[in-house]
């Protein structure tokens, strides 16, 4: 188990690296001069931005900017904004509204989804299962962007229900772009479980639980769900990581002020230093679950841990 | 000739005490999208304490289709029992509630299946798993559970078994892990236990060996055995009476001298020759012609007849024996030997 | 078997209902078995409503980009008039006028142009770098297999929409349609790659590739006539999918302002641009909505139907 997890680590490190590297490269290597661009409409006395390129080293060659910044990075330094904010400060300032938008959202997945997923699964083409097709085909097929101008329009213009931009204090104003987050997930995840729940009731081994006389309700749960959760436990967990980057349409139409929302202006605004701050920690958060999701899946499944 | 089947009297495909499972009539249909299979069309037999009893047939023939029906696991639907009794203890599990069906499955009848591994859930440790049977059965605790699946582990000749207890299926062998499903079903002392081709998967010389362990188990608790198999060696040396089964119905049946012998039957005629004996080398194997019958569309007349060498169709057969219009009854042929064939007696050379 | 013998076998399969293949001549068992894959799932396909709901939806789409005049009743989507801007839909106009007091009926029906090509471009750029790349990947193995595999691991790292989005920013690919397809496929390919991947180490070692191997067949005759044509029919059912992926992909980096720029005509652009007066007129943000999620839902619905069609292990 602790050499698993040890390999795992091991190989986590070059996808970090490598994908902080495409981002920094993406952001500094591509042509557009985000100096100039700092300017707008005003041109920059040309000494303001040779100072500047000093400054966010822009005159060394890129893998020296690289290691550069990943030397400031293993200070705890991701260096500052244009205008002098540390990145480090944007980040905490953001991260807890995503911290709760993720929360939600992985709540109403999990909870809406396996219980959907379970029930069409375990009656299958039953009217509920068919419900449960259907309308994860229509949720899957909406567009993020237009599910969450449908979600502002019927709930928070016309029921007046939610509010439809900002955050206030508590959870409440989290619920509407909340659901809008899950709702693909939430879709994935009841497939996920209706599949893998009729799979599992078709299996040898509920056969042979039911040749055994066990009870229904333990053949069910736990010779049944108990494997069938498998896939489902750990495509949440590895979601939460996927969430935890930032949503940017969401928090976008939805005006949080998150990481997707910080990302987002950074881009415009070809503030590199914070795209590429951002980046990495949404990439940490993203490879961070996945491991955790690896160890979870060794711990689920036996069959995993002694490979 | 094994000494099993001499102990039991000749003569009778019954055994001498009162049955302590009798399947009557048994008939079992499966709707699938493209039609009706019928996969048992009634089929009737009894096991006595002690008795073995095996069912031989190709894949296909229903013989696992009817242990499943016995033992109340069939999918329903798609599967339906269309009639029957199944009698145990001089109770018909079929009128049975589903709780009392339950409380048979174990303690009364238990089943092994052919795939180990598959039929063994992989997320639980095997002692779990074998203790299970005392947990739902007898509400023993979690600990006093592993302890006796311990003791059952030992029995079934598992080596270890006290340090074994905790691991999970995957890492037993195929033979181990038979053992394993051996031990889960013998846990409760059942009076019948099915065997659904409990060797095919496994390795010549670990056939053997589960195969012993099966008679020795049989011997030490007086349980009923249900053989269920295509392997005509296994049959031979293990099993006191045989019902040879074609198309969802029995064809033939006898004790296993007899029928081996000198068959009643032609398909089973067919599987004598198409396997290898020892002493009969040189000799030509004859593989039996044609394609199993397809289930939901199964001949008219004789469900063999399309295969059959010794058919007679048109003016060559008499009344009421046209192979490919008159289904042949299962008939006391000779004393002892039943058989569904118009023409057994010939086959028999009688 | 005597001919006699099988003169009866053929008779009697035929009267069973059975085929089995014994009374005829044998036939290669490859494409046996990729045409019977294939005419089963057809039959399959047929009987699933989903499946023809989807594919009316993609015809409709597909004319809609091919003939818009035909949908917008001859209209011209730049023909606009101030003194109409945000004019509710009436009976003449089905779909009211936006903030220009342009048709928006016509501007919406040409906005599935842009949709087609680039979902279609994006989707062709990714089935050739997923095939390239998962079949060097799975054929080869070894360092080139691990390399590759990490390359893949490090793409997935970046959302699709956040890859695209940084791309396009930069504006060194410009902002046209073909600029917004290679941005997507350059970090949408890794799903295709991981697809044929699978399925060329599952075939490579198979028993008919061992037997081509043996008969001396050369690395590249084994990929292209025994292992690709069993990584179609997934990577098929992830095309169909991807493309309604694709085209959301767009209509929301447009949305972004990172996409198609005016004078273009998209969905993306006019859902931004509607998306202001949700409150006055909300029916600029419906119609392109609307018209996005059927063309979506069209290859999503084709998409599934395919797989459950493809999957033996989905028929009962």
């Amino acid at each position: 188990m602790g050499r698993y997890v040890a390999r795992r680590l091991l190989l986590t490190i070059p996808v970090l690296l490598g994908a902080s590297f495409l981002i920094f490269a993406m952001v500094y290597a591509l042509p557009g001069d985000p100096i100039r661009a700092l300017g707008g409409d005003r041109p920059l006395a040309p000494a303001v931005v040779a100072q500047l390129r000093q400054e966010f080293n822009l005159n060394d060659p890129l893998g020296i900017q690289y290691l550069k910044y990943l030397g400031d990075l293993a200070q705890g330094d991701l260096g500052t904004d244009f205008r002098g904010r540390p990145v480090l400060d944007t980040i905490a300032q953001r991260l807890p509204v995503t911290i709760k938008l993720t929360v939600v959202a992985i709540l109403i997945e999990a909870i809406i989804g396996i219980v959907a997923g379970v029930l069409a699964g375990i009656r299958r083409n039953s009217f509920f299962d068919n419900v449960v097709l259907v309308s994860t085909t229509l949720v899957v097929s909406i567009p993020i962007l237009v599910l969450a101008f449908i979600a502002q329009f019927v709930f928070g213009l016309k029921l007046g229900l939610f509010p439809i931009s900002g955050v206030q204090e508590g959870w409440y104003s989290f619920l509407l772009p909340g659901l809008v987050l899950a709702s693909g997930s939430l879709a994935y995840v009841a497939r996920l479980t209706r599949t893998s729940v009729a799979e599992n009731m078709r299996a040898d081994y509920v056969r042979t639980a039911r040749a055994k006389g066990l009870p229904n309700r333990t053949v069910v749960v736990r010779h049944t769900l108990r494997n069938s959760l498998i896939p489902v436990v750990t495509f949440v967990g590895a979601d939460i990581g996927t969430l935890l980057g930032g949503a940017i349409v969401t928090e976008s139409v939805f005006n949080l002020p998150g990481i997707g929302r910080a990302i987002f202006d950074a881009v415009r605004a070809q503030e590199g230093a914070v795209v590429v701050g951002i980046v990495t920690l949404m990439v940490f958060f993203f490879i961070f679950f996945n491991l955790v999701v690896d160890v979870l899946y060794a711990v689920l499944d036996p069959r995993i841990r002694y490979e | 000739m094994s000494t099993a089947s001499m102990s039991v009297p000749s003569g009778s495909a019954r055994g001498a005490s009162a049955p302590v499972l009798e399947v009557q009539d048994l008939r079992v249909q499966f709707r699938t999208g493209s039609g009706l299979v019928n996969a048992v069309n009634g089929v009737s037999y009894t096991v006595s304490e002690g008795e073995t009893v095996a069912i031989l047939g190709e894949s296909g023939s229903g013989k696992s289709v009817s242990a499943q029906a016995i033992m109340g696991i069939l999918d329903m639907p798609p599967a339906e029992i269309t009639s029957g009794r199944i009698m145990f203890e001089g109770r018909d599990l079929l009128t049975a509630s589903a709780e009392e069906q339950r409380k048979v499955r174990g303690p009364g009848i238990s089943m092994i299946f052919q795939d180990a591994l598959s039929s063994l859930n992989p997320v639980y440790s095997v002692g779990f798993q074998i203790g299970e049977m005392f947990r739902a059965h007898r509400g023993t605790s979690r600990k006093d559970a592993k302890k006796l699946a311990i003791e059952l582990m030992d029995r079934v000749r598992i080596p270890a078994a006290a340090q074994r207890v905790d691991d999970y299926p995957h890492q037993f062998s195929g033979g181990m892990r038979q053992r394993v499903m051996i031990a889960m079903a013998i846990a409760l002392d059942p009076r019948i236990l099915i065997a659904d081709e409990p060797t095919t998967a496994l390795d010549v010389t670990v056939q053997a060996q589960v195969m012993d362990l099966l008679k020795d188990l049989q011997r030490d608790t007086g349980m009923g055995l249900v053989l269920i198999t295509h392997d005509l060696g296994v049959v031979n040396e293990v099993a006191d009476n045989v019902a040879v089964m074609y198309a969802g119905r029995i064809v033939e049946r006898g004790t296993v001298d007899d029928v081996f012998g000198n068959p009643a039957h032609p398909y089973t005629e067919g599987l004598m020759a198409s396997i290898p004996m020892l002493e009969a080398k040189g000799g030509r194997l004859q593989p039996i012609g044609g394609q199993p019958p397809n289930l939901s569309s199964i001949p008219s007349g004789c469900p063999f007849h399309p295969r059959c060498p010794k058919r007679r169709l048109g003016a060559d057969a008499p009344p009421g024996r046209h192979c490919a219009e008159d289904v042949p009854p299962l008939r006391l042929v000779v004393p002892g030997r039943e058989a569904a064939c118009h023409y057994s007696e010939e086959v028999l050379g009688v | 078997m005597s001919d006699q013998q099988q003169a009866d076998l053929r008779k009697d399969e035929v009267e069973a209902g059975t085929t089995t293949g014994l009374a005829s001549p044998s036939v290669d068992p490859a494409s046996d078995r990729q045409n019977s894959l294939w005419s089963d799932a057809w039959k399959q396909l047929r009987r699933n409503v989903l499946f023809w709901i989807g594919a009316v939806l993609g015809l409709l789409f597909l004319l809609m980009a091919l003939f818009p005049g035909v949908f917008s009743r001859g209209v011209d989507p730049r023909d606009c008039s101030l003194s109409r801007s945000g004019q509710a839909p009436s009976s003449e106009h089905w779909f009211g006028f936006d903030q220009q007091g342009c048709d928006y009926l016509a501007n919406v029906v040409h906005g599935a142009r842009n949709s087609l090509i680039i979902g279609l471009l994006a989707v062709v750029v990714i089935l050739l770098m997923g095939v390239v790349v998962g079949a060097l990947s799975g054929f080869f193995g070894g360092w080139i297999d691990s390399l590759l595999s990490r390359v893949a691991d490090i793409f997935y790292a970046l959302p699709l929409i956040l890859g695209a989005l940084v791309v396009l920013r930069s504006g060194f690919l410009g902002r046209g349609v073909v600029a917004v397809a290679i941005a997507l496929a350059a970090f949408g390919w890794m799903t295709a790659m991981r697809l044929v991947r699978s399925q060329v180490i599952a075939v490579k070692s198979s028993d008919y590739v061992a037997a081509a191997r043996a008969m001396g067949a050369s690395n590249g005759r084994i990929l292209v006539r025994h292992i690709l044509p069993n990584a179609v029919a997934p990577v098929l059912v992830y095309a169909t999918i991807t493309i309604g992926v694709l085209i959301a992909a767009e209509a929301t980096l447009t949305f972004l302002g990172v996409g198609l720029q005016r004078p273009a005509i998209s969905w993306g652009l006019q859902i931004d641009a509607g998306q202001r007066l949700l409150r006055i007129a909300p029916h600029l943000v419906l119609f392109p909505s609307l018209i996005l999620t059927m063309t979506v839902m069209a290859f999503v619905m084709m998409g599934d139907a395919l797989r459950d069609a493809l999957d033996p292990r989905q028929r009962s």
